[in-house]
């Protein structure tokens, strides 16, 4: 087997077990896709991971992490306007980071055409909602392909850039988190490696670009027409069980559970597989429908298809039963075989047998995830619940930092978005005097959203503590760069100091504080809190996973561990029940405490938290025991 | 066949989940996977799946139809064991334990041996307990199991050669060596 940066740039064409999202990357590569932008979160940044493996010299496209989703569209749009065949992805809620301009974009004329990746999260397995973007497609005019599987994501991917192209407009490619993460036999096209034209394309006469006053309605018309002009056929297709009486409309992944559901059912309903799902061909629903007399539309998350198939059959004078949304529960969680086989039976119970109940079987205790060891978040944490008082209300943001909201620390008690917690933070301080108010946030986030929510706080003078968290890289989804670690993607870059941000706004009220010296940060946080204003404490430390894995690398790397003197130790337990480092493990009997080593870093961190003095590290082979 | 693989983040079940996938696709099967792994590596449970057969089919396993369960972790094994394997199916698991919090501050009692082989023969399921105090690293746990499910025959069609091959395509140098090693192809 190749390496998989030679594989995504072979001329002839090879088949190869390959991800969803390592799909997509050959796909731009034979597509002739010249820019690529994004900013990190699940289900999607694999497709960098695809993309890093392609040496940077070699890459046919530019690619870049950006600030944010915002301003990631915002450059992909700046390029494909100017003629080049650009992608832009980026997980499910990073399309309301994105909206402002994303609602925009087919009011454009748009020569290179542009695609718009969103890696949707039914199950909200890594996100902090479930939401639908195929509303936000429809309101602003935009053609939406949703593959079911990896094969499908690079095809449609191609689909995409070609209508994208052809008709100068933005296309919504809509992945979902196990589109994304699964795997299979994908067979590539070739690419013939072929000199691009580079040519500027932009041309800006009459205004054409400048969505104002009576250009507004003469653009809206054309993304109107433009969308419905854009459908490619063979998208769709319909597979034929012979049942004239019972028909399913899905897309997605869902159609794959229906197919494994169906695959020992009787009486197999006749299915018809969307693969644009906005917006649909009358054609083929009222088709499908005239043909039978019932059918039910079965689609994850909202009833986005099944309210325009219901307007379709009325249109269409068809008297078909179009069945949807039977329960609240149909509107929520992901369609897997498990669901659809629920689904199906308490819809035609004669036809597809019940689940397996799995309900009797002996249970495991909850595992809930939680910071690493080492982590300088922990520390973070253990220190600032020393300074702070029971009414205290903590404000928590996205990052790893959010797991303090969890036992044993129970800091951060209210989530939002990403750079949400200053802004909550001020409100909360409004006719509040009694209780004091503290806003965490990460430092990819500060750069992401955070800034605008600091300066309002300085403008309309509130009253706030900000814990930013820093560790040098945004940890959470695998370790990106951002403005402030003094790389991007492709090289090293000028480092934008947070210190130096906060300074230049003006903020005279701030320290900055290693994790790891949790009693100077004890100290600083309760200074900080008893401050009138806004007042700031940088906690800072690197984040360790990362350390660790580099210098796992290393030669001659010895891996050190912490131990439990049994001599010392009085069971007083602090480092389990407030430290809550994984490292330790508890002795169902005796109760005693000691390290697994398994997942023990050896960073020490634990040592100042022992109230007697138990704690220690060692190099291996030294264990007492 | 269905196999479900779980763990904690950090254990290795996405090597394990790769080797598997392209061995049992140099062994000539159809193969479809998919990981889920939810907030990354944050020591949360990290599940895989891979289903082997031909022609179009969702990478997701329903509850209760997996035929084997591969495991790196007591907890986790005996979670997977009650939600997806199905009776007279088969678990191999490392018996290596990552007690979860609520395990550790004492206020739930973690799984024993003893508890998860007594469930195992209770839904008649065929149990392989993996473990060695000789790996010169942890995170070479992945390979100690699966050296095992290929001792104990557990995947009809997948021999040692598949899989030497599938570590000869994903890892290098040191690594490679020290896996074949731990594989130690009997
Ligand atoms: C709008 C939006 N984009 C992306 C994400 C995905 N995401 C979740 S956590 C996170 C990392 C934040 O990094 P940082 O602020 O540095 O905190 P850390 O994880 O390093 O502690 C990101 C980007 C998101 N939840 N929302």
């Amino acid at each position: 087997m190749k390496k998989l940066g030679e594989m995504l740039l072979g001329e002839s064409p090879f088949r190869e077990l390959v991800m969803g999202n390592t799909a997509l990357v050959r796909g731009m590569v034979e597509a002739g896709v010249r820019v690529v932008t994004s900013y990190p979160g699940s289900p999607t940044p694999e497709i960098a991971t695809a993309i890093a493996s392609i040496r940077k010299e070699l890459r046919p496209f530019h690619f870049e992490f950006c600030v944010n989703e915002k301003v990631a569209v915002e450059v992909a749009y700046g390029a494909a306007v100017n003629g080049r065949p650009s992608v832009v992805f980026f997980k499910s809620v990073g399309l309301n980071v994105a909206s402002d301009t994303f609602v925009q974009l087919n009011h454009m004329d748009i020569p290179g055409g542009l695609v718009v990746i969103v890696g949707d999260d039914p199950g909200a397995h890594s996100s902090q909602n479930e939401q639908d973007n195929r509303h936000l497609a429809r309101m602003s005019y935009t053609p939406v392909l949703e593959p079911a599987s990896p094969s499908e994501a690079y095809a449609f991917l191609l689909t995409a850039v070609s209508m994208a192209r052809k008709h100068r407009m933005a296309v919504m490619l809509r992945m979902t988190t196990h589109v994304c993460h699964a795997k299979e036999m994908v067979s590539f096209g070739g690419w013939p490696n072929t000199p691009r034209d580079d040519t500027p394309g932009f041309d800006g006469s009459g205004g054409s670009h400048i969505p104002i006053g009576a250009m507004v309605a003469r653009m809206k018309k054309r993304a109107i027409e433009r969308l419905q002009a854009s459908r490619e056929p063979g998208l769709d297709r319909v597979l034929e069980n012979g049942n004239p009486k019972r028909g399913i409309i899905t897309a997605g992944l869902p159609f794959l559970s229906v197919l494994d559901v169906l695959s020992g059912a009787a009486r197999k309903p006749d299915i018809l597989k969307l693969g644009m799902v906005h917006p649909l061909s009358l054609d083929t629903i009222s088709g499908f429908l005239r043909a039978h007399e019932e059918v039910l539309v079965l689609e994850e998350l909202d009833d986005f298809i099944e309210q325009s198939v219901k307007a379709m059959a009325h249109d269409s004078g068809l008297s078909t039963r179009v069945l949807g949304k039977g329960c609240t529960e149909d509107w929520i969680g992901e369609f897997t075989p498990g669901r659809v086989r629920e689904i199906l039976h308490r819809l035609w119970p004669d036809s597809v047998v019940a689940p397996v109940s799995m309900a009797g079987n002996l249970a495991a205790p909850v595992r809930f995830p939680q910071m690493c060891p080492g982590c300088g978040h922990r520390s973070a944490f253990f220190a600032i619940g020393k300074a702070l008082r029971k009414n205290d209300i903590t404000v928590a943001d996205i990052g790893c930092h959010t797991l303090g909201f969890l036992p044993p620390h129970e800091i951060g008690r209210l989530l939002m978005s990403m750079g949400a917690s200053t802004g909550i933070g001020q409100g909360l301080s409004l006719f509040n005097s009694e209780r004091r108010v503290v806003a965490f946030l990460g430092d990819s986030t500060f750069f992401h959203a955070g800034i605008p929510g600091v300066i309002n706080a300085i403008f309309n003078n509130h009253r706030l503590t900000l814990i930013v968290m820093e560790n040098g890289t945004t940890a959470m989804t695998g370790h990106q760069e951002h403005p402030g670690t003094g790389r991007n993607f492709n090289d090293p870059t000028e480092r934008i100091p947070i210190r130096k941000v906060l300074e230049g706004l003006g903020i005279q009220n701030i320290t900055e504080v290693d994790t790891y010296n949790q009693k100077a940060l004890t100290t600083a946080v309760g200074k900080a809190l008893e401050s009138p204003g806004l007042s700031v404490v940088i906690a800072k430390h690197p984040c360790m996973l990362k350390f660790s894995r580099e210098q796992r690398r290393k030669p001659g790397f010895v891996q050190r561990h912490v131990e439990v003197s049994e001599d010392k130790c009085t069971l007083a337990r602090e480092c389990i029940d407030r430290f809550g480092c994984p490292s330790f493990k508890r002795d169902g009997e005796t109760g005693r405490v000691s390290t697994n080593t398994d997942l023990c870093i050896g960073d020490g961190s634990c040592i100042q938290t022992c109230p007697s003095d138990a704690l220690g590290a060692v190099a291996p082979g030294k264990e007492s025991r | 066949m269905n196999i479900h693989m779980t763990g904690v983040g950090g254990q290795g079940i996405g090597l394990l989940s790769e080797l598997l996938l392209r061995a049992l696709s140099v062994a000539g099967m159809e193969v479809r996977g998919v990981d889920t792994h939810g907030l990354a590596q944050r020591g949360g449970v990290v599940n895989s799946q891979i289903r082997t057969g031909s022609g179009e089919f969702s990478p997701l396993i329903a509850p209760g139809g997996a035929d084997l369960v591969l495991a790196l972790e007591r907890h986790e094994a005996l979670r997977a064991v009650g939600g997806y394997l199905r009776d007279k199916g088969a678990l191999a698991y490392y018996d290596a334990v990552w007690q979860p919090f609520e395990v550790r501050n004492g206020s739930v009692p973690g799984v024993s041996t003893e508890a998860l082989h007594e469930e195992c023969r209770r839904r008649d399921i065929r149990a392989v307990r993996v473990f060695r105090d000789d790996l010169p690293d942890p995170r070479m746990q992945n390979t100690a199991l699966l050296a095992e499910v290929l001792h104990n025959d557990l995947i009809p069609g997948l021999r040692p050669e598949h899989v030497t091959q599938a570590m000869e395509d994903l890892l290098q140098g040191g690594a490679l060596k020290a896996n074949l090693e731990i594989l130690g192809v009997r």
